[in-house]
């Protein structure tokens, strides 16, 4: 049997290349194992008696391990690190150590597993005759019959199957599963604590490459290191979880983009997903690419019944419990949390807005397709049936916002409007911009200090100690707070039904470098 | 048999639920050998003890074809069919 050829380092990192022209005798060892330790010093004894005329190499399994080999056995011979296991594979090793001795086209004849004395005696006997080079002295009665050996390392659970893939080609190498015919795949997904709830569609193989065809990324490549857990998300991986959440391979990149986008210091997932309040991340998608995978930007956009909107930012939350961990009762601590915790994902209307899509404001491309994360909790409507003036209108959203987190919470952080088409089209006719709406709602919502301070009446609002042991002065309760913090922090979207004068409203979290950081990514064109 | 890839981070490994334990010991009891060298010799105590102290019971004898793999699904199912009870002799 011709054996597989392959080049390692040695220790000095020079490569030495199999077949060599030469008798070939490949020692595979591991340091963990009791047996291979055994079997050291005489892979050394045959590389002093033989090693002039016959290639005697021991081939490590890690490279931590292949050094302190070395030391402690005073390893003259050559120790090749197979460290990435391809060779031990490619050489079908189910034990180590296990010697493998090859003529100089790299035939095998002979192989030994474990350790037998006989068969080392007889082994030394044989290359001695091959070689015309006496066989070296061993005190035999050290050394016991027989021992077994150990597991090697390229067949340990986990790594087999990276190896077999990497093998045959195949781009995945998440750990395969195997579902006995027995079991049911949707309840045994339940009983691993891999759904959020849902079923979720079984991530076969077949599933997640067809998923991966929909990025040109490589499946290997990291996308975002999750927390809590700190994860490694890899594009495979973020594949296996979009197939779970019934995700179509061309809505990848977006998931892709929308997880690069909470991973990251200025968003801040781990405080999201930890926080006692409902925090959720809530993705807004805008660009061409809106309309390419169908999403949903018109009547219930908001809600149910489509399968991009639905699916994407399920996705992302399996990701994030997944692969970050963060699952409720663990580190996900929501006190209620709300329904926005199973997906919330919706893209703008951008034809229908009289102003700059929230993309184009935030420094992109107006044909660039952009995902934009907000740490929010669910949405809730605001009505106004009646104004017929920009400034009505105005006051309107502006009084609907003030109940976000407490109405005399003010000075708060980031909020998102979503303006509905009839709300937009009132707003329009007068060529209010964003800037006036924004302007309108800061102004209505001023109130002085004293309306706001927590008190006997409602224990919540702006603590008065905040001002002093004495509290704030006359001066201070006439002073006019807005609702929010900034204008800016007013985000505006346009999205909904053509009929219906109702907006909504999602209200935030702690905004800023002390929680979160809206952050927009770009998605990657495909 | 579906095979699926894990969406987790892998740093746990894949739990399953045990079986309900029924309390006694009855019926046709399968002996698995997972080739494990001299796993047959733990196999053979292991089968000549409880026959002894269990004269009821009866005892049947399985050999896996590698320990570095799964049982083939039909072992599987031939084990299944034929006993109530397994013990797999696991590894070193």
């Amino acid at each position: 049997m011709t054996l597989p050829s392959f080049k390692l380092q040695d220790r000095r990192e020079q490569p030495r290349a199999f077949p060599t022209g030469r008798l070939a005798l490949l020692c595979f060892v591991k340091e963990d194992c009791p047996t291979c330790n055994l079997s050291m010093p005489l892979i050394e004894a045959a590389y002093r008696a033989f090693g002039e005329l016959v290639d005697v190499w021991a081939v490590g399994q890690d490279a931590a391990g292949n050094a302190l080999l070395v030391e402690r056995h005073q390893l003259s011979a050559p120790m090749l690190d197979d460290s990435a296991l391809r060779v031990s594979f490619a050489y079908a090793l189910e034990i180590v150590p296990a010697l493998v001795l090859a003529d100089a086209q790299g035939q095998e004849l002979r192989r030994l597993i474990g350790f037998s004395k006989p068969e080392w005696q007889a082994l030394f006997t044989e290359v001695a005759q091959l070689s015309q080079r006496p066989a070296p002295t061993v005190d035999w009665d050290a050394y016991p019959d027989w021992r077994p050996g150990c597991g090697s390392k390229s067949v340990e659970p986990g790594i087999a199957e990276r190896l077999a893939a990497e093998a045959e080609g195949s781009p995945l190498r998440a750990r395969r599963i195997e579902i006995a015919p027995a079991d049911d795949e949707f309840e045994f997904m339940f009983d691993q604590g891999l759904t959020d709830g849902l079923p979720v569609v079984p991530p076969t193989p077949e599933r997640v490459i067809r998923m991966l065809a929909g990025t040109r990324r490589d499946p290997q490549e990291l996308v975002a290191i999750v927390p809590p857990n700190m994860a490694p998300a890899t594009v495979e991986k973020v594949a296996v979880n979009a197939v779970m959440a019934g995700c179509k391979p061309e809505y990848l990149p977006v998931v892709i983009a929308a997880l690069e986008a909470v991973c990251t210091d200025e968003f801040n997932i781990h405080g999201v997903m930890a926080t006692t309040w409902g925090a959720t991340p809530v993705i807004v998608v805008n660009g061409p690419i809106r309309h390419r995978i169908g999403m949903n930007m018109g009547v219930s956009a908001l809600g149910a019944g489509n399968r991009a909107n639905a699916t994407i930012g399920r996705a992302l939350k399996l990701a994030l419990r997944n692969l970050g961990g963060a699952k409720p009762g663990g580190v996900e601590r929501a006190a209620l949390a709300s329904p926005a915790k199973y997906t919330m994902c919706f893209a703008e209307w951008e034809e229908r807005s009289p102003w700059e899509p929230l993309h184009v404001e935030r420094g992109f491309g107006a044909s660039d397709n952009v995902v934009t994360v907000f740490a929010l909790e669910g949405p809730r409507g605001i009505a106004d049936q009646t104004s017929r003036t920009a400034r009505a209108l105005g006051g309107s959203l502006g009084l609907g916002l003030e109940s976000v987190w407490h109405p005399q919470m003010h000075f708060y952080g980031d909020t998102l409007l979503v303006v509905c088409p009839e709300h937009a089209m009132t707003l329009e006719r007068e060529r209010w911009s964003k800037n006036d709406l924004r302007k309108r709602i800061q102004e209505i919502t001023a109130r002085p200090l004293r309306d706001l301070l927590a008190d006997d009446e409602s224990g919540d609002g702006i603590p008065p100690r905040r001002f002093g042991p004495d509290g704030p002065s006359e001066d201070q309760l006439s002073q006019l707070i807005p609702k929010f913090r900034g204008a800016e922090n007013i985000h505006i979207a346009v999205a909904g039904g053509e009929a219906g004068k109702f907006s909504a409203i999602f209200g935030g979290w702690v905004s800023g470098p002390t929680g979160s950081i809206v952050v927009s990514r770009k998605i990657e064109e495909v | 048999m579906t095979q699926i890839l894990d969406p987790t981070d892998e740093r746990v490994p894949v739990r399953r639920a045990l079986s309900q334990r029924t309390g006694s010991l009855n019926g046709s009891v399968a002996l698995v050998d997972i080739s494990k060298p001299r796993g047959d010799v733990l196999m053979d105590r292991l089968a000549a003890r409880l026959a002894e102290s269990l004269p009821g019971v009866q005892f049947r004898r399985y050999r896996k074809p590698t320990y570095t793999k799964p049982a083939p699904d039909a072992l599987r199912r031939q084990i299944a069919a034929e006993n109530h009870f397994v013990i797999e002799a696991l590894a070193d």
